[in-house]
């Protein structure tokens, strides 16, 4: 049985995680083809760095993915706050539901729709095109809430209410104390929202293509274009790039997260 | 005071964005931007010491015009995607280069604007087979009215010699594509127009036909061949033919020269029976704002240095006489191959012809064939089978558990 456990995690493993070592491996290949691996050479990283069409999609994709998941965190978050303390249950229960659409929907559902209105907005405000960073603002915010609001509201489930009280009790104002003894218990929901509406951001590839613009093209877009020829092989480069970059984050959210932990628990103790 | 803060948060989330977009013109108006679209990979980017086409339109019109212009260039991956793009009117284009049928849709749609020529002097470069009243290839805009061709090419069948013999018979027809001998190393398109003409070629059939039974007669061709085929791929062949694992495809010939430069076991030859030639052509869209920058971009791309630099990375052929003529060009062909040269400029002896637009009846008709060629009842019948024993297996252990937990808490 032991035996069937760990085959059974070895295979899952293997099939995560074979993908991305295979293109990590070939963006060292000199030969630029996968049939054969001819020889090391980091000639296609060269080549990315010179590439400045990707390097500029990579900025626009980090830039979108940064403000959006910031711009969401901060709405998703008071929109919690708000469907926490609201009093009528039905109408929690409806608000609840509209907020997940989003996330429910088929990407491609809220991909035209956005484009649709859009279109009719631009029409309706007589301006020529509207498209830009700011209609892919719009819709990575949108489709970035529910994700916020889904991490954040059990946080503020688990809140015991009397500790805000408490804090009023001894002279807070509830602004002073939703800041000061609120929000410092929530903050894993919010860090753990932030993260994830920013990978979702990032790898967004649906919704962008109807809401973009030529002006403002994210890597995601940049690199399903290339679809048409093959594919360049600094993009093997990028993306194993764009792996280790994020292992290297993951890892230090990791071991700040049990190393604040430990000294949390250290001061507790004292 | 609460209301007012919640009142101006919400004032400032709404300007917000409208303030980015704003901010993003104003720094576009400095100079004027020139918005191209264009097939990915298809033009010479200034990698690896090539020139930098866009780049060198940026230089040479400031220095000619003293106008700052800026190319925002943008790639595309299929003709469909681009007409999605165009029609939906949430962009707006100043140069686009789609596909022969494609160019013909767009003008009866009136989402092209026609060309000055006035602006483009040298279009005499391009040969008169591919411009003008009385060429050949330009079918889908009688009189180039409206378009300019860019780069062109065939549709052949890329073969690897050490998987089909030598003196194979059905080598230089469609029908090694359907020969039993090879079953499993076959690969087709998955793009409903080219893997019907494949068949439609073969059976001798107009691939402009309006005749319904001429399109079912195809499909059946194309089942026939299904069970032979290893799949049907688009940009996976250039793998699967790199390294072996699939011995016979028909694509596009200036990809087949990428493909050679990876694995020189590969040949490729031009079906007897006809194959497709296609045209990519500069146009410019109804919607485009610097029409007269639109055309002199056109036309710098007519001139000798952009328009060889282009070929020789693209290694599609070019129907421009200055890039066909010239010596280092040939020369540059011919490194790759010996034959590449000729190949690739082989219209003559080839039959050809050029998809049409065909009209929404029809392009709904072969959608509907497709689907009913891609469609696998088997395997379908086979996921509901396997789909639903999972979930009377989910089923019954939930009863099992939820019973088990009721008669213990019963005691």
């Amino acid at each position: 049985m032991k035996f069937l456990q760990r085959s059974y995690i070895f295979l899952i493993f293997l099939l995560l995680y074979v993908p991305i070592l295979v293109l990590i491996v070939f963006s060292f290949n000199e030969a630029g083809s996968l049939a054969e691996f001819s020889g090391f050479s980091t000639v296609w990283y060269e080549e990315l760095f010179n590439d400045d069409e990707a390097l500029t999609s990579l900025c626009n994709s980090l830039l979108l993915a940064v403000s959006s998941s910031v711009i969401a965190t901060i709405i998703g978050t008071f929109a919690s706050l708000g469907l926490h303390r609201m009093r009528s249950k039905w109408l929690k229960g409806a608000i609840n539901t509209v907020t997940n659409i989003p996330m429910m929907n088929p990407d491609i559902v809220t991909g035209v729709s956005m484009m649709l209105l859009f279109v009719a907005l631009a029409g309706f405000l007589g301006s020529q095109n509207l498209f830009g960073f700011g209609t892919m603002l719009i819709a990575h915010v949108t489709f970035n809430l529910p994700y916020v609001i889904l991490s954040v509201l059990p946080r503020f489930k688990q809140l015991d209410t009397s500790m805000s009280e408490a804090a009023q009790d001894l002279g807070c104002t509830p602004s002073q104390a939703f800041f000061k003894v609120e929000l410092p218990e929530i903050v894993p929901g919010i860090v753990s929202g932030l993260m994830l509406s920013f990978t979702m951001s990032l790898d967004d590839f649906v919704i962008s293509h109807f809401v973009s613009s030529p002006d403002f093209q994210t890597l995601p877009l940049y690199v399903y274009n290339q679809t048409a020829h093959n594919v360049k092989f600094s993009m093997y480069a990028l993306s194993a790039l764009i792996v280790v970059v994020i292992l290297v984050i993951l890892l230090i959210v990791n071991f700040a997260g049990s190393f604040n932990r430990k000294t949390i628990a250290k001061g507790g103790a004292k | 005071m609460k209301r007012i803060a919640s009142v101006l948060t919400a004032i400032l989330l709404i300007i917000l964005p409208v303030m980015l977009t704003a901010c993003s013109e104003i720094t576009a108006s400095e100079s004027v931007t020139l918005y191209v679209y264009n097939w990915g990979e298809y033009i010479s980017d200034g990698s690896e010491g090539c020139l930098d086409s866009n780049a060198a339109f940026e230089e040479w019109y400031y220095q000619t015009y003293g106008v700052k212009v800026t190319v925002n260039y943008s790639t595309f991956s299929s003709n469909e995607s681009l007409y999605a793009k165009l029609s939906s009117g949430s962009v707006s284009y100043d140069i686009v280069v789609p596909s022969d049928y494609m160019i013909q849709r767009l003008i009866a749609e009136d989402l092209l604007a026609p060309l000055n020529y006035e602006n483009i002097p040298n279009i005499t470069n391009i040969l008169p087979e591919f411009w003008g009243e009385d060429s050949q290839h330009s079918e889908y805009d009688p009189g180039n009215i409206y378009s300019v061709p860019y780069l062109y090419g065939m549709i052949g069948i890329i073969y690897n010699t050490t998987m089909v013999a030598e003196d194979d018979p059905n080598i230089g027809s469609w029908k090694l594509m359907w020969d039993e001998k090879h079953a499993g190393n076959i690969l087709q398109f998955n793009n409903s127009r080219d893997a019907f003409g494949s068949a439609q070629y073969l059976l001798g059939i107009d691939v402009n036909t309006d005749d319904e039974a001429q399109w079912r007669a195809a499909l059946d061709k194309l089942k026939e061949q299904k069970p032979i085929l290893q799949g049907y791929v688009m940009d996976e062949i250039y793998n699967k033919m790199e390294n072996g694992s699939a011995g016979i495809a028909a694509y596009y010939a200036g990809d087949y020269l990428a493909m050679y430069e990876n694995n020189q076991d590969l040949e490729f030859y031009y079906p007897e029976e006809g194959t497709n030639l296609y045209v990519d052509a500069m146009c410019i869209p109804a919607s485009s704002k610097n029409k007269l920058i639109a055309e002199r971009y056109i036309d710098f791309m007519l001139t000798e240095e952009p328009a060889i630099a282009n070929a020789e990375y693209t290694y599609y052929a070019s129907p421009n006489r200055v890039v066909v003529e010239n010596e280092e060009y040939i020369e540059y062909m011919s490194e790759i191959k010996d034959d590449a040269y000729e190949k690739m400029y082989d219209t003559d002896s080839v039959m050809t012809s050029t998809y049409k637009n065909l009209s929404g009846e029809k392009l709904a008709l072969i959608n509907q064939l497709w689907e009913e060629l891609k469609s696998n009842i088997e395997i379908s019948t086979g996921i509901y089978v396997i789909c639903g024993i999972i979930i009377a297996v989910l089923v019954f252990l939930g009863a099992y558990f939820g019973i088990r937990k009721k008669i213990r808490n019963n005691y």
